[in-house]
């Protein structure tokens, strides 16, 4: 494997590490507003306070280190995508700040305000609609390059199938992911009456999620032949095994068996899916300005990145451990003993 | 707004510059007060230093949430506004962002842990031992994040060919001839900076008539820890003087004043200028100084304006960016000394009403200076983004929509300070130290 491909390979998984964490956070954010909003907030919020808690700065230093070794390992892409998305990146900034602020500011703060769980629930699906645009440009169509200027074509985004296909599975797959693991960490608290309710959302938004992939793949082939020839061609089987993983958690959580391994088929469902689609993406990040060989960074600098990566691995992994042995796997403070 | 796209990138990324500063410099410096009250509280087997620990820690959630959100935008914004610099500088300085960012997460990983396991262990000491991995991430990022600004004023390590990078040495990038002294500055005046906003938050309090042992003892604490790291902040600061001389002499020049490059330099402080004869009136001036504060001699040269092309020195107005700093920090060093001596020598002018009030602004004054510092930094360095290499007007984007998105942002950091403001007033008004100190502590 050439570095090219290895420096691709880590960003991917970061940017499905934060899919996944911020799903299960943004989904939480919205299902604990809609829980207040339809008084069954006594029943649910319980077990989604002590998840989110501790860990969602945690979740934020995933995007982070996304877009800082998107940078440093293509450093022409920050050129491209920067000029186009000065406005929607702006905005999902906004709304990313006002989601932190205001999730710290209910939490820490005023418990029962309202606005503020609002705040953060609202923007706990704008964020993922916004963030997902990038991922439809950088499949081509939406940036040309005139005398050296980049441009960002906005009004073809808004009018196209394809987009709204991507941003309707985003939401849906925020809702789908959410629901999942909080139907799992109810049942590790046995917190009967929460699970009922939070396994009822997981069933209610499985059926959307598939409905949603099959029009993700209509738009994209309207929208670009050559990338959705690859993924039928080359790349068929991983969507096809991303399925079966859909399947089997569905049925876990339908005949009401094993959540925790639910989670994990959930959690392979999207793997195979999201790798799928990066690998029929290759060579192109940006389709068609920058491949990984075009828009790669100094040797030098790639291999610096590599072993600080591994570094940091091997003192982060460790930390996670503890967090977790504390918070997520600790059947006491689930259950609110500690 | 009618103004260039240069001008208006500028102006959006110092605002939120500006902004996140407020709360990254809490960010580095509150952990390490939190350290020290839970300490003394265990060692001294003192709920009342305990509780300290405890307060400071829940404030702080809610600054460090500010500050992770304002620095996510300065993360992002830094491509959105200056795509062509991160294109060439990118490269360079994406090794310590990268490490800023792997010291972010070991941060917030024991963050949640410390906050949320106050009475979890049997022994306290474990508890207290879950904020020295906060302290060490904060005070890495920040120094990583020093790197990346140090580079920006003295680049090396990488060799570029038409606006190309064509190498680089990732190492030499980060440890280029800024980095001891900047780095070393920043964390220090991280530290004296919340050391006496805690002073002054227990100041005003007591001048409000709550005088309880909590307040007392936790205006104490800030205050003395304020002076031991202010008089630190002199010696890193001298550094910064002395690095200045040797490697950014158009920048010591301009806030300086000194036009022309002579031995036994005059140090000048305030004073107006004539552009044209290059005359100063009304300057407390002090002979050859500034050659001693430069080189440690009398009667060292210090290179002036002269010897640079004049497209490519500092706009002169940073002379008295420095000139308030210095006053602000003399003041507010000065105040937090007399405290100390008082608690010393003469225990009954310890709480003398006008020696709280100078107290009361020590914090705001350490704040401000920290602003005015970092302007002095980066319009100092102008007009230069990347110093020798790369003027701001070539880093600049060429998108258009920068004035909304100047208004856009402004709206966001007003609500998220007026907001930060009123759910901290509310969570220590409600719950004040002396009834938390009845729930908490009385059946220990
Ligand atoms: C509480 C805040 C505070 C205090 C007490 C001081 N400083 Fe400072 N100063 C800063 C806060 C600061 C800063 C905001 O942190 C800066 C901006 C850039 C930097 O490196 O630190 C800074 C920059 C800065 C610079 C420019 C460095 C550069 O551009 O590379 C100089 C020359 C000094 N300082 C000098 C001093 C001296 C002689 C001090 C003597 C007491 C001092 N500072 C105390
Ligand atoms: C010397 C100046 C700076 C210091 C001391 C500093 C320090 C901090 C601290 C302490 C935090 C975390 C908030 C907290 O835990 O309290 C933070 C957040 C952040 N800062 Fe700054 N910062 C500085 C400048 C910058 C600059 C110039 C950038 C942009 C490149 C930046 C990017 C970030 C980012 C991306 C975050 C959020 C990280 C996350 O998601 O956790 N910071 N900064
Ligand atoms: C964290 C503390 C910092 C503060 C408070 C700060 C403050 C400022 C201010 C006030 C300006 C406006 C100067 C002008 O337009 O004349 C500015 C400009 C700028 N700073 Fe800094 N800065 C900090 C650190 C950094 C760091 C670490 C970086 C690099 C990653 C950086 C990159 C820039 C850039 C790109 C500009 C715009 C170009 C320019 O005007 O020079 N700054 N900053």
């Amino acid at each position: 494997m050439n570095i090219q491909l290895l420096g691709m390979i880590v960003l991917w998984t970061f940017l499905y590490g934060y899919i996944i964490v911020a799903s299960i956070d943004f989904g939480a954010g919205f299902f604990a507003y809609y829980g207040k909003m339809t008084k069954q907030d006594h029943v649910i919020n319980n077990i989604i306070d002590r998840y989110l808690a501790p860990v969602w700065e945690v979740t934020n230093v995933f995007f982070v280190f996304f877009f800082v070794g998107l940078i440093g390992f293509f450093p022409s892409v920050a050129y491209y995508l920067g000029t186009a998305l000065l406005i929607p990146g702006s905005i999902a900034l906004v709304l990313l700040s006002i989601r932190g602020s205001f999730y710290a500011f209910s939490n820490y703060g005023s418990k029962d305000n309202k606005v503020y769980l609002f705040l953060y629930g609202a923007t706990g699906l704008l964020i993922p609609a916004a963030l997902c645009t990038v991922l439809t440009i950088s499949g081509g169509g939406f940036i040309t390059e005139k005398n050296g200027a980049v441009q960002f074509l906005a009004g073809k985004l808004f009018s196209s199938l394809y987009s709204w296909s991507v941003v309707i599975i985003a939401i849906i797959s925020v809702l789908y992911i959410s629901a999942t693991f909080l139907t799992y960490y109810a049942n590790r608290a046995k917190d009967y009456g929460a699970l009922a309710i939070l396994r009822r959302y997981a069933l209610f938004w499985s059926i959307p999620t598939i409905l949603a992939s099959f029009l993700v793949f209509v738009g994209l082939r309207d929208n670009n032949v050559h990338f959705y020839q690859r993924i039928i061609d080359k790349y068929w089987w991983m969507f096809a095994l991303s399925l079966v993983c859909f399947i089997v958690a569905s049925l876990l959580i339908l005949f009401k068996r094993n959540y925790g391994t639910a989670f994990i088929f959930v959690m392979l469902q999207y793997f195979f899916a999201f790798y799928g689609y990066g690998a029929s993406h290759l060579p192109y990040i940006l389709d068609p300005y920058i491949t990984i060989y075009s828009g790669f960074t100094v040797h030098t600098a790639a291999v610096a990145l590599v072993i600080v990566f591994i570094l940091g691995l091997v003192l982060l992994i460790p930390s996670l451990i503890i967090l977790m042995r504390l918070f997520l796997f600790n059947a006491d403070y689930i259950q609110g003993k500690k | 707004m009618d103004m260039d796209n240069v001008t208006l990138s500028r102006l959006l990324i110092a605002m939120t510059f500006v902004f996140h500063i407020i709360f990254a410099t809490i960010g580095v410096g509150i952990p390490v007060m939190i350290a020290i009250a839970e300490g003394l509280g265990i060692w001294k087997k003192d709920n009342n230093y305990l509780l300290m620990a405890r307060r400071w820690a829940r404030g702080y959630t809610i600054t460090v949430a500010v500050g992770v959100v304002t620095g996510t935008c300065l993360g992002l914004q830094l491509s959105l506004l200056f795509p062509s610099f991160m294109r060439v500088a990118g490269q360079a300085i994406s090794l310590p962002l990268f490490m800023e960012t792997f010291a972010f997460f070991f941060e917030a990983i024991f963050l949640g842990i410390y906050l949320y396991t106050w009475d979890r262990f049997k022994k306290r000491t474990s508890h207290w031992l879950f904020i020295f991995p906060v302290i060490i991430g904060a005070n890495l990022s920040a120094f990583f994040i020093t790197t990346v600004n140090a580079f920006m004023n003295t680049p090396q390590g990488f060799t570029l060919k038409n606006g190309v990078i064509k190498t680089i040495d990732p190492i030499a990038a980060m440890f280029n001839p800024a980095t001891p002294a900047k780095s070393m500055h920043v964390i220090v005046t991280a530290y004296t900076a919340s050391a006496l906003i805690l002073g002054s938050i227990a100041a005003v309090q007591y001048l409000r008539g709550k005088r309880s042992e909590y307040i007392t003892k936790s205006l104490r604490l800030a205050v003395t820890m304020g002076l031991i790291f202010g008089i630190l902040t002199g010696i890193t600061g001298d550094f910064s003087a002395k690095f200045l001389a040797k490697h950014q002499p158009e920048k010591l020049a301009a806030m300086e004043w000194h036009f022309k490059t002579e031995r036994g330099a005059p140090f000048i402080f305030y004073g107006t200028l004539n552009k044209d004869t290059e005359e100063v009136k009304y300057a407390i001036k002090i002979p050859k100084l500034l050659s001693f504060l430069s080189f440690s001699d009398f009667n060292a040269k210090v290179i002036g304006l002269d010897e640079f092309p004049k497209d490519e020195t500092p706009p002169l107005y940073i002379h008295y960016l420095f000139d308030v700093k210095m006053t602000l920090v003399g003041l507010m060093l000065f105040m937090a000394f007399i405290y100390v001596l008082c608690s010393r020598l003469k225990k009954e002018w310890m709480h003398n009403k006008w020696l709280l009030v100078g107290l009361s602004c020590a914090g705001p004054f350490a704040m401000a200076s920290i602003e005015l510092g970092w302007t002095l930094a980066e319009v100092g360095r102008q007009p230069w983004i990347l110093r020798g290499y790369m003027k701001v007007a070539q880093g600049a984007t060429t998108a258009s929509g920068l004035g909304s998105m100047f208004w856009l942002f402004l709206v966001l950091y007003l609500l998220l300070a007026i907001f930060s403001i009123v759910v901290i007033r509310k969570m220590f008004i409600q719950n004040p130290p002396e009834d938390e100190m009845k729930y908490r502590f009385n059946n220990i």
